[in-house]
């Protein structure tokens, strides 16, 4: 008789695989439907007011400033507006949609700047109208400027799930509050690993479906000009 | 909404005593101040010499990426629950959410200052350190407050998840108004961190408008001082043509 092969440490997320996996799909969902909602909303918006620089002034105004807004004060003023019940998904996906908005929104604008002149007045000539200058140059332009704020987002919402938790939507974030009321540190452990995991993961994903979208876009070699990445850093965020 | 929010807010019992409203105001702030200055102690020094020397590029961009996905309400439970409740694990976990946007932000303001300002300072016979110090770093101010703005409106957000794990601050209000189901307690909270995320936000971008270079500060026009500098670097140069 043998003894079964023990295992001297157990993983506990695969022994608890169920309700972490339960977690991670809504996760997922909370994180994701924002992105979604964020660039329905922010790219006709910013097609629609890029014309008018006042316009542009007073959305990017309120833009930074809701995005100043701290997540969890957002998660909690959003029902006292929308009359939903305090512990609601919905506040959350609503937060984060408000949030992802107003990412996407300054990226219209910076992705429409950098459409090249000559680009446009070609597209004119050969008889475009307005509409159809955007849709058909514009648009299409600005695919590689929205899947880089779209990875921002996607990583930021993935982090700011988490703070759900603690009006008890949180996706892995519930890893957090369980795991510190029950004094347990491999759990919130667990959470953290995976909530990065998941981060890194979508940030990769949609690096590649912006790839895919904008083959010009594409890097022609291994060397990547990186002077200014942490410039771009500073400024694009806040 | 507003109803509940203006009852508690118009009780004059919840202004006062030690869990009134100004003093969970003053908590949130001197959370949030301790945790910001220690981050630009650590910081903005390495950010500066990292970006004098040219070097770090990819470390200090792999870190300012990796604290975004980093979830600040698992760092502060995993922190409390190792060193235990108190001040220190919390305000440490701020800590760390301070650091990477200063980090990025004095990095990329010394690494993005003209190149021919760098030169000319170093060209009219100043050390190292005074290049850092009186070429470098006044153009840098800029992009080191902006630093310090992105990271004062992380660390003062997340204070408020503080209260989660037993300290005060405006959380307070929220946490306490949640175990009450008091949505007005609640809201108060929420309204009050928000307003003051809004108001350090703007006090900071003033300050990043009064640091740009070209403004004047302390009687110098510290552009002026760089636009000399370039100047002489042009002098240097030519007089070391000629004399060759």
């Amino acid at each position: 008789m043998t003894a079964p092969l023990e295992l001297p440490h157990s993983l506990w997320a695969i022994d608890n695989w169920d309700t972490v996996s339960e977690m991670l799909v809504q996760h997922i969902w909370l994180a994701m439907i924002p992105i979604g909602a964020g660039l329905i909303i922010a790219i006709p918006l910013g097609l629609l007011l890029c014309d008018s620089p006042r316009a542009r002034a007073v959305s990017i105004f309120v833009a930074s400033a809701i995005y100043t807004v701290p997540s969890l004060a957002l998660f909690l003023i959003i029902p006292g507006i929308i009359g939903t019940q305090l512990l609601s998904p919905v506040n959350v996906v609503v937060a984060l949609s408000l949030y992802s908005t107003c990412l996407f929104l300054r990226s219209v604008f910076q992705a429409l700047d950098a459409v090249p002149r000559a680009v446009v007045d070609a597209g004119v000539a050969i008889g475009h109208s307005r509409v159809q200058r955007k849709l058909r140059i514009d648009m299409p332009l600005a695919i590689p400027v929205l899947t880089a704020s779209a990875r921002v987002v996607a990583v930021t919402n993935i982090s700011l799930v988490t703070v759900g938790a603690v009006i008890g939507v949180g996706g892995l974030g519930g890893l957090f509050t369980a795991g510190y009321q029950r004094n347990f540190p491999e759990e919130i452990i667990t959470g953290i690993v995976l909530t990065i995991l998941l981060g890194l993961l979508v940030d990769r994903l949609i690096a590649l479906i912006g790839w895919w979208l904008a083959p010009w876009a594409r890097p022609e070699s291994r060397k990547r000009p990186r002077r200014r990445v942490v410039a771009h850093l500073v400024t694009t965020e806040a | 909404m507003l109803q509940d929010l203006i009852s508690f807010l118009g009780s004059p019992a919840n202004w006062s005593g030690s869990d009134g409203i100004p003093l969970r105001i003053v908590e949130q702030l001197w959370y949030s101040l301790l945790a910001v200055a220690i981050s630009a102690v650590l910081a903005v020094p390495v950010g500066l010499v990292l970006g004098h020397t040219r070097r770090g590029e990819s470390l200090v961009a792999g870190i300012a990426n990796s604290v975004r996905a980093l979830p600040s309400l698992g760092l502060m439970t995993l922190l409390v629950l190792l060193l235990g409740l108190g001040l220190v694990p919390p305000i440490l976990a701020l800590v760390v959410l301070g650091i990477p946007p200063l980090l990025a932000g004095s990095y990329a303001g010394v690494r993005n200052v003209d190149a021919s300002t760098v030169d000319g300072a170093r060209a009219i016979g100043m050390s190292e350190f005074q290049v850092l110090l009186k070429a470098e770093v006044p153009n840098a101010l800029p992009l080191i407050v902006s630093g310090l703005r992105n990271a004062s409106l992380d660390v003062i957000a997340t204070a408020t998840i503080a209260a989660y794990v037993n300290l005060g601050g405006l959380g307070r209000l929220i946490f306490d108004g949640m175990a009450v189901y008091d949505y007005g307690q609640v809201a108060t909270g929420a309204v009050l961190v928000t307003s003051l995320a809004l108001c350090i936000d703007a006090m900071l971008a003033g300050l990043v408008r009064a640091v740009q270079p070209g403004r004047r500060v302390r009687g110098r026009d510290s552009r002026e001082i760089s636009l000399l500098l370039r100047d002489r670097a042009g002098d240097a140069a030519a007089s070391a043509v000629t004399s060759d």
